[in-house]
C-alpha cells in the first residue's frame, strides 16, 4: 500500500477550513470520517473550525453508550481536539434547542451561536467540508 | 479557475458521482483546471475496476478512468476509507491511485474552490 503522505508544511498557506457536522453520530459513517479530515487538516496547520447543526449536535452529547450497536465510540476524540489546537467549535442555538439540549449536555466547550451568525460564519470560510 | 473535486458517495446508489463527473467535464470544457478529484467515504467505490453495470447503463468507473486519461486528472482514493471498504491497489481501475487524506486537504489549500458532492 502507498504510504500516507506527510503533511507539506512548506506551502505556508493557511486557509479557514470548516467542518459542518449535520448528522447524528452513529446512524451513518459521516461523523467518524469527518473527524479524520479534521485531524489531518490540523496536522497541515490549517485554521480549523467545527460546526454542529441539525442532528450533528448529538455528536457531542454527553452519556453516549455504543456497546449495544458494537461501534467504537469516538466521543473521546472530540475531547482530544484541544490537543491538536482545534478549539473553534460552534453549535447552532436553534438546532440545540429544537432537540431539548443545553450547553450542559455537551462534552466539550463550544460557542453557541444563532442561525444567522452560523450563516455568516460559514460565509467567511475558505473551504467548507462536511457530512 | 482551479477546482478541487470531492466525491463522497459510491456509484449508482447516489447521484453524487454522476454530478461530480458532469461538473468536472463541464469545468474542463470551459477551460478551467481540475487540481484533483478526491474520493472519500463510499466514494472510494467509484474506483473499483470490477464494477460491471448492465450494458445499457452508464459505466461510472470507466467514465472516470477515461476522463482522467484524456485530461491527465489526478484521481485519488483515500487510503483509510478504501481499506475499510476493501478497495486495494489490485482493485483500482486505470488512472486511480490510493493516497492519504492529506491529499484532500492539500487540494483544499491549492484550489480556488473545493466542490463537494454527496450528502
Amino acid at each position: 500500500m502507498p504510504q500516507i503522505n506527510e503533511p507539506d508544511h512548506g506551502t505556508g498557506v493557511v486557509k479557514k477550513f470548516m467542518y459542518l457536522n449535520r448528522k447524528a453520530p452513529y446512524g451513518t459513517v459521516y461523523a467518524l470520517e469527518v473527524l479524520e479530515m479534521v485531524l489531518i487538516s490540523a496536522a497541515f496547520e490549517q485554521d480549523v473550525h467545527l460546526a454542529f447543526v441539525d442532528d450533528g449536535v448529538y455528536q457531542i452529547r454527553k452519556g453516549q453508550d455504543t456497546k449495544g450497536v458494537e461501534m467504537k465510540s469516538f466521543l473521546p476524540t472530540y475531547r482530544a481536539l484541544e490537543g491538536y489546537d482545534v478549539e473553534k467549535l460552534y453549535v447552532e442555538k436553534e438546532s440545540m434547542e429544537e432537540r431539548g439540549l443545553t450547553a450542559g449536555d455537551l462534552v466539550v466547550p463550544v460557542e453557541i451561536i444563532d442561525r444567522a451568525a452560523m450563516r455568516s460564519l460559514i460565509d467567511s470560510m475558505d473551504v467548507v467540508l462536511g457530512g | 479557475m482551479k477546482f478541487g473535486i470531492l466525491v463522497n458517495e459510491g456509484p449508482f446508489n447516489h447521484q453524487a458521482s454522476d454530478s461530480a463527473y458532469k461538473f468536472t467535464e463541464a469545468a474542463l470544457a470551459k477551460g478551467h483546471e481540475i487540481y484533483r478529484v478526491f474520493f472519500y467515504y463510499d466514494g472510494v467505490n467509484n474506483a473499483n475496476r470490477l464494477s460491471e453495470p448492465p450494458s445499457d447503463d452508464r459505466h461510472i468507473v470507466k467514465r472516470w478512468s477515461e476522463l482522467g486519461k484524456k485530461h491527465s486528472l489526478d484521481l485519488v482514493v483515500c487510503v483509510a476509507a478504501a481499506l475499510r471498504r476493501g478497495i486495494k491497489d489490485e482493485l483500482l481501475a486505470e488512472g486511480f491511485r490510493i493516497s492519504g487524506l492529506g491529499q484532500l486537504i492539500e487540494a483544499g489549500i491549492q484550489s480556488d474552490r473545493l466542490v463537494m458532492f454527496g450528502d
